[in-house]
């Protein structure tokens, strides 16, 4: 795994995607010098000037391009801190450290994957279906959102791979959750998924009876992102792990979930 | 020329002792907040440190509390990890290796739900020369019998800190909890039990509640408040204590910069700890180091020690 490093990205765009998402792009400086970063790793960004956000706020990596040293990420409005970060004019700096946690398995070529996301949970998807596509898998991506307007990045995705869609009030796509998507019915060599908890619980249960191997990223709280104060560990095969350290990405198999 | 050479400009020492515990500054990290030191190797160079306190080790490997541990509340946060750590076998066999080389103190803080199983960790480190000191950890809240029991009465501290002095032959320093009446009382049980110096503030008791979920936020209802909110709390106490004991004072809580630690070492602190300050600027302890030397040059402090207890 690459070094962790502390920088101040200067945010180069901020697009709102909905009313409760926004896409924010950020130059990272040239210090940060070639950094691999692996789907599904995150940053943690300290939020300025807002004195109700004490700890940094972990958000996933949704795509890089180590050439540029541009960087992208999707918020949520989940609160005061992810509030402000969405409301952020070009040209802030944000304090950021990172790449941290591991990344999603990328399969042999020729491969079958199918790339699960529910809400912001697509952010990782979008850096994971480039490497997938450049590693010789065209992955299939589903979409989950509650309605239409907060499907996020469907063309950027159809662009990689075949897109499919639930909503939960079937304005977009098959009604209903995306766990019951019909393109859940096939077996992949890899299922990757990543949402709020009950929807990467059906995705899991779907893969196992499909005989596809899953993976999952969490969400668990988070207070360092470092290894160092074991709030975010999840149960395990091998006992509490860090969701910062030796997750946010685990295979369903570790985990001590009911399938 | 010749006098800019001998002015404290060019010559603060901010080299402080506790108890034959020789640091080249007062900058320690905080057990709990610091991981094993080398979660944070990539941010900043560890021998700059005075030193650091490793995660706190028990007997047998501990698991800690059940998910959620933690929760942000306005500068602090609470937390209820509950002691989870591999045991003291697996820190001397995998961890002690790789950090006993390092140019700096490393210390290990010891927990314990009986006193028999303080004392068996002890007697299991007394023979690594590389850990020149440990902070016995009675003030633990997130666990039952997880310190805090010991540490909230006199006869308490007293007994577990006497039992630890015949097995830990260099510097031991007893980790204080505030959830208590008063501190000063604390403080002269442990120093008369044989401790070579307390160090405090470990959390304070608090709570917090989703009123969404109508749930707690914490797994175990209650948990441990740590962060800037504390530190006036801290510094009252860091004063308090280091006005009725003699051995060295080390201090605790919420501290986020080196004015901050300054305060800590005005108000009766020999050294400093920072802790969950760690968490939201991995770099900060040797800011606060350079901070620290800034200040006394401006003081025209040639020794940092001088301003101990100055309050």
């Amino acid at each position: 795994m690459g070094k962790k490093q502390i920088f101040e990205a200067t945010i180069t765009a901020n697009r709102p995607l909905s009313e409760r998402y926004s896409m924010l792009t950020l130059q990272l400086p040239d210090t940060v010098g070639d950094i691999e970063v692996l789907p599904g790793q995150f940053v943690e960004i300290r939020v300025a000037d807002s004195p109700s956000t004490y700890l940094r706020r972990p958000i996933s990596i949704c795509d890089y391009d180590s050439e540029t040293r541009v960087m992208t990420l999707l918020i949520r409005r989940a609160g005061e801190g992810t509030d402000h970060l969405c409301n952020l004019p070009c040209g802030s700096k944000l304090d950021t450290v990172g790449p941290l946690g591991n990344g999603f398995s990328i399969p042999a070529p020729g491969s079958t994957a199918l790339l699960a996301g529910g809400g912001i949970g697509v952010a990782p998807l979008m850096l994971l279906g480039k490497k997938m596509k450049d590693n010789g898998v065209t992955p299939r991506f589903l979409l989950g959102a509650r309605t239409a307007s907060e499907i996020l990045l469907a063309e950027e995705f159809a662009a990689i791979g075949e897109v499919s869609v639930s909503t939960d009030d079937g304005s977009a796509g098959e009604k209903g959750y995306a766990a019951d998507n019909s393109a859940l019915d096939s077996r992949y060599d890899l299922v990757c998924t990543c949402g709020p908890k009950p929807m990467m619980v059906g995705i899991a249960r779907k893969a196992r009876r499909n005989g596809s191997p899953c993976e999952v990223s969490l969400e668990n709280l988070m207070a360092c992102g470092l290894g160092a104060c074991l709030c975010c560990v999840e149960p395990t095969l091998k006992g509490n792990l860090r969701a910062c350290v030796e997750g946010p990405v685990f295979n369903t198999e570790m985990l001590l979930w009911e399938l | 020329m010749a006098n800019c050479q001998a002015s404290p400009a060019n010559g603060v020492n901010l080299a402080v002792e506790i108890a034959g515990l020789k640091m080249k500054n007062p900058m320690l990290t905080a057990s709990g907040t610091f991981g094993f030191g080398e979660e944070f190797a990539d941010f900043i160079d560890l021998e700059k440190l005075g030193g650091f306190i490793v995660k706190g080790t028990t007997l047998e490997p501990r698991e800690g509390n059940p998910y959620p541990r933690m929760a942000e509340t306005p500068s602090g946060m609470l937390n209820a990890v509950g002691l989870q750590n591999k045991g003291v076998d697996h820190f001397i066999s995998d961890i002690y290796p790789r950090l006993k080389g390092l140019d700096t103190n490393v210390l290990v803080n010891v927990s314990g739900a009986k006193i028999e199983d303080y004392v068996a960790v002890a007697e299991k480190l007394a023979p690594l020369e590389g850990i020149p000191a440990i902070e016995v950890n009675i003030s633990c809240p997130n666990v039952k019998q997880g310190g805090m029991a010991f540490g909230t009465t006199t006869d308490g501290a007293e007994a577990v800190t006497s039992a630890i002095r015949k097995a830990w032959p260099r510097t031991l320093i007893v980790k204080l909890s505030p959830n208590v009446t008063s501190i000063a009382d604390i403080a002269k049980a442990v120093e008369g039990a044989g401790a070579d110096s307390v160090s405090l503030i470990n959390t304070l008791m608090g709570m917090a509640v989703d009123v969404e979920r109508r749930r707690p936020c914490l797994s175990t209802v209650t948990g441990g408040l740590s962060g800037a909110a504390v530190r006036p709390v801290a510094v009252r106490m860091v004063w308090q204590a280091s006005k009725a004991v003699k051995i060295p004072v080390i201090g605790l809580g919420g501290i986020s910069s080196g004015r901050d630690a300054i305060e800590f070492m005005l108000a009766g602190a020999r050294a400093v700890q920072i802790g969950t300050a760690n968490f939201i600027d991995p770099q900060v302890t040797v800011k606060a180091i350079d901070w620290m030397e800034e200040w006394c040059r401006r003081h025209g402090v040639a020794d940092i020690n001088e301003i101990v207890g100055e309050i």
